[in-house]
């Protein structure tokens, strides 16, 4: 399932300048520690992927960049900006977003609501008038729609537009969880175990979104995901995380060579 | 309605016409990011100007192929105007063509130019460009994932448009003389018939075939320009192309692109057509969602739904003929219009349609009287791509199940001695295009086409159709066999997809049939019978008793009937996977190659004839991202019970 290799036509996207670089950055709970001086860095419009055996430290890692865990030690730079730790709300403005392992939808709402939800940030018009759908509010709230409209044509989602996310099937589901994720416009999106749970149809059909996403609004992806071959074949860079360090950092083909990897996951004689 | 004076002869010039007599009118609809947008006919003509000029400027003449490849979009509407415009002549592709099925169309048209939807096809063209040197330029409608290409033949819809507009600014008059320089005998359109033996032949269809076949139409069903006409099915498909383009352009009414294939249902929800047109298998896909809902469904209104539906039965198709019907019975007609059948055609988005046609396969007389009595108009007509689907149709009043109805005005009908039906009629093509041995075999010299199908007229002068005229053939006992008749009293059944019957010169008849899984599963999921896939339901010994009880009511049925109660079905398989044109077993339009089947499956054929309990078969798939694998099953022959000729005589 080599998607890139099927499509040699397709040039190489234009991979910018680094725009998340996280230094030294440790995380521990309690006396268990998640993280241990963990530094990498991510360039504009690439696909970085982090991989590692379980609890690694890989979701730990996400929480860390869009502030929902505040790391002990370390830096994180993102855009130009340097900060201890991040802040929720703080990385969602600066244009963070990010998909769930375990989705995080409205599962009695509608597909276009759910998608609409995502862009919450974005609603400037007081609730007095988005309630009343006068004026500004309304040319707002049309401007949105067309925005969540272009999402559902793009992750060809049309024909359960106004079903009920809980009674869509679980790969559907998780497109919908990256289209609510896109409709905030994001400079970087973090992807949680993207595939978990999916038959290979749907890792193929969701390979090629993530891989669209990035091409077509040149958004830099960030993704944790166990299954190696979609990691080796979607990222340009990747991460390897064990028990919370760092052990490999560099394209798919000098992580699959390295050493340490290798030790990590097939273990070591002892 | 133009009149047909002569002046308006081509499309185009029927284009220019709308454009000034109704340019404020909506022409047609695209369901776009969840919204109808629509192109009035003075912008459609605007468009299709700028299109046609920018074609012109990138070379393309009178006599040239274009190929049209994709969904139904405006533009590709658009596309095939402007080439008519030109003179050239627009091909349409069915959007689900393999890469490899397009090579002999572009060699045998010689296709330098083609407008694709979207980069699935864009794709599917480079792939074949080394094969099919002449093509030149590829344009594309959605530029989605085509950024990076960066083959030269690629530009996009736009960018044409665009050189088209600046053309046309310094020449005018381009346009207008081009469409003037059109005439009704020109090439209109080149129609790939998709051929269940060899390569597919180019249908060559003027303007005046389709013109004419066309105002018949509309003078019969007396159509007006504010018809909607909802555009779902492939462009390549004559049907299609007669009914949402040929009548488009000469009523001038408007048609509304569906959004996705998927939204079909929704789409057609929300636009009420008035005018429909649907082959047999989407009528089917339809009622067996109502059946299933219905199922589903609290008790009270499944007993209200039978109730009514009984009733409708009875005397829903009499009402819709005006016939007599008793005073009793109307009143609980319009009861149960209120309870059960305004919701439920409003469901199917039928509330509006005033005349429904259904065509392209037999269709079988429980669907048929279904959606008739719902008080829904639909009516059979008969016709093929060589004849611009103009021969028979039901009149209103004179709707049977198992008829086509008379012939149309204009055309002459014959049965020959072996059966097979020949016609002289308007709209009968010009030729196969590179294909005289072809086109001499299908067109005699007095201009008879021999349409290949087998059929008789019934006391009421209405037309029977019962085969392809090849196929039908004899037992050995020399008793008629016709397959597809057998075949699709088969798929009447809700459960059964395809069958395929077998018989020729054998001494009694045998078939292969396909389960439904979707009506199969869910009558399975009720039973609580567990099941992993298709091949899995298929094998299940319930399963296999559900399609005997099938088998065995068409052979009570055959029975009765006097010429064709020697071929009812002795034994049958349940294949192990659906026939799918991927595989060559279905043609692109889904109609079963008997001959195809019957080499691939020379085991099962055998076996059948044989007397062995089972066969094991070893069948190569074709997945849908084009790579191969084998299934291996072990299937087993089942026997039907037959009917003896007593059933015939008391029937007699």
């Amino acid at each position: 399932m080599n998607l890139r290799d099927a499509e040699p036509q397709v040039a190489a996207r234009t991979v910018g300048e680094v725009i998340l670089a996280v230094e030294n950055i440790s995380l521990a709970f309690g006396g268990v520690k998640a993280l241990s001086e963990v530094s990498f860095e991510v360039r504009e419009h690439e696909v970085r992927a982090i991989i590692g055996p379980n609890g690694a430290g890989k979701s730990s890692m996400l929480n860390v960049i869009n502030g929902v865990y505040r790391p002990q030690q370390g830096r994180i730079t993102f855009r130009g900006e340097t900060r201890d730790h991040m802040d929720p709300r703080h990385s969602a403005e600066r244009g963070i977003a990010r998909t769930f392992q375990s989705l995080a939808l409205f599962k009695g709402m509608s597909v276009l609501d759910n998608i609409l939800a995502g862009r919450n940030l974005k609603m400037k018009s007081n609730l007095l008038l988005q309630a009343l759908r006068v004026g500004p509010a309304l040319r707002e709230e049309i401007a949105h729609r067309r925005k969540v409209e272009e999402i559902i044509d793009f992750l060809e989602i049309a024909h359960v537009r106004k079903t009920p996310v809980g009674r869509l099937p679980y790969g559907l589901q998780k497109r919908v969880d990256l289209g609510r994720a896109l409709a905030a416009e994001p400079r970087v999106l973090l992807l949680d175990e993207p595939m978990a749970g999916m038959n290979v149809e749907e890792k193929q059909d969701m390979s090629r979104f993530i891989l669209d996403v990035n091409d077509e609004f040149g958004t830099t992806i960030v993704l944790i995901e166990h299954d190696m071959g979609v990691v080796m074949d979607l990222s340009d860079r990747v991460v390897v995380l064990d028990y919370g360090r760092k052990i490999a950092d560099g394209t798919p083909d000098e992580v699959r060579a390295s050493q340490a990897v290798i030790d990590a996951y097939l273990g070591v004689k002892h | 309605m133009p009149e047909g004076n002569g002046t308006y002869d081509t499309f185009p010039k029927l284009l220019l016409l709308h454009a000034r007599e109704r340019g404020s009118h909506p022409a047609i609809r695209e369901k776009a990011l969840g919204i109808w947008q629509s192109w009035t006919w003075g912008a459609v003509a605007g468009e299709i100007e700028a299109l046609a000029c920018g074609l012109a400027r990138a070379g393309l003449v009178r006599g040239v192929h274009v190929a049209v490849i994709g969904a139904n979009r405006p533009r590709l509407y658009w596309t095939i105007t402007a080439a008519q415009a030109l003179g050239a002549i627009p091909v349409p592709f069915y959007e689900d063509a393999v890469a490899q099925e397009m090579v002999y169309v572009f060699q045998n048209a010689e296709i330098e130019f083609a407008v694709v939807e979207d980069q699935e096809q864009a794709d599917k063209l480079f792939e074949i460009m080394p094969q099919c040197p002449k093509l030149k330029h590829v344009w594309y409608d959605d530029p989605r994932g085509l950024r990076h290409y960066p083959q030269p033949e690629l530009a996009s819809y736009e960018s044409l448009a665009e050189a088209g507009r600046a053309f046309s600014k310094e020449n005018p008059r381009f346009f207008t003389d081009q469409v003037a320089r059109g005439t009704g005998g020109d090439t209109a359109i080149m129609l790939y018939t998709s051929g269940t033996t060899g390569h597919p032949k180019g249908v060559v269809l003027s303007h005046d075939n389709l013109v004419h076949a066309s105002r018949a139409y509309a003078e019969l069903e007396s159509l007006r320009d504010d018809e909607e006409v909802l555009a779902y099915l492939p462009m390549a498909w004559i049907g299609q192309n007669l009914f949402s383009y040929a009548q488009w352009m000469v009523v001038g009414f408007r048609i509304n692109c569906i959004e996705s294939g998927e939204t079909v249902i929704t789409d057609m929800r929300e636009i009420g057509p008035t005018y429909y047109f649907a082959p047999p298998r989407v009528l089917e896909a339809l009622l067996t969602q109502v059946t299933i809902r219905m199922e589903d469904a609290s008790w009270v209104k499944r007993r209200m739904f039978q109730h009514f539906m009984e009733l409708a039965r009875r005397v829903g198709s009499d009402i819709l003929d005006h016939h007599a019907v008793g005073a009793w019975d109307r009143f609980r007609y319009a009861m149960g219009g209120l309870l059960v059948y305004a919701p439920l055609k409003n469901s199917l988005g039928m509330s509006r349609v005033r005349v429904a046609y259904t065509a392209g396969e037999a269709i079988g007389p429980d669907l048929f009287v279904f959606y008739r009595s719902l008080g829904i108009n639909l009516k059979q007509l008969y016709g093929s791509t060589e004849t611009s689907v103009m021969v028979c149709v039901q009149p209103d009043g004179e709707v049977k199940p198992d008829t086509v109805g008379p012939p149309m005005k204009g055309v002459e009908i014959r049965v020959l001695d072996s059966g097979e039906i020949v016609l002289r009629c308007p709209g009968l093509f010009l030729a196969y295009y590179k294909n005289d041995e072809a086109t001499r075999a299908a067109k005699d010299a007095e201009g008879w086409f021999h349409t290949g199908d087998a059929g008789f007229f019934d006391a009421a002068g209405h037309l029977k159709i019962i085969d392809r005229a090849k196929d039908v053939g004899k037992l050995s006992g020399g008793t008629l066999f016709a397959p597809k008749y057998l075949e699709n009293k088969l798929k009447f059944f809700p459960h059964i997809k395809e069958a395929v019957a077998f018989g020729q010169g054998r001494p009694e008849a045998t078939a292969m049939v396909n389960i439904d899984v979707q009506a199969v599963g869910d009558w399975a999921e009720r039973r609580g019978i567990p099941y992993s896939g298709y091949t899995d339901l298929a094998a299940k010994p319930q399963v296999v008793q559900l399609i005997r009880e099938c088998v065995e009511k068409v052979n009570a049925d055959l029975a009765r009937d006097p010429n064709l109660a020697a071929s009812q079905i002795h034994r049958f398989v349940i294949l192990h996977k659906e026939l799918d044109a991927d595989d060559g077993e279905l043609t692109r339009t889904r109609k079963v190659r008997r001959g195809f089947i019957g080499e691939k499956y020379a085991t099962i054929v055998d076996a059948l004839y044989s007397g062995a309990a089972s066969c094991v078969v070893e069948a190569q798939v074709r997945f849908e991202d084009g790579r191969t694998g084998n299934i291996r099953a072990e299937l087993p022959v089942n026997p039907a019970k037959t009917f003896a000729r007593q059933a015939l005589k008391a029937a007699a």
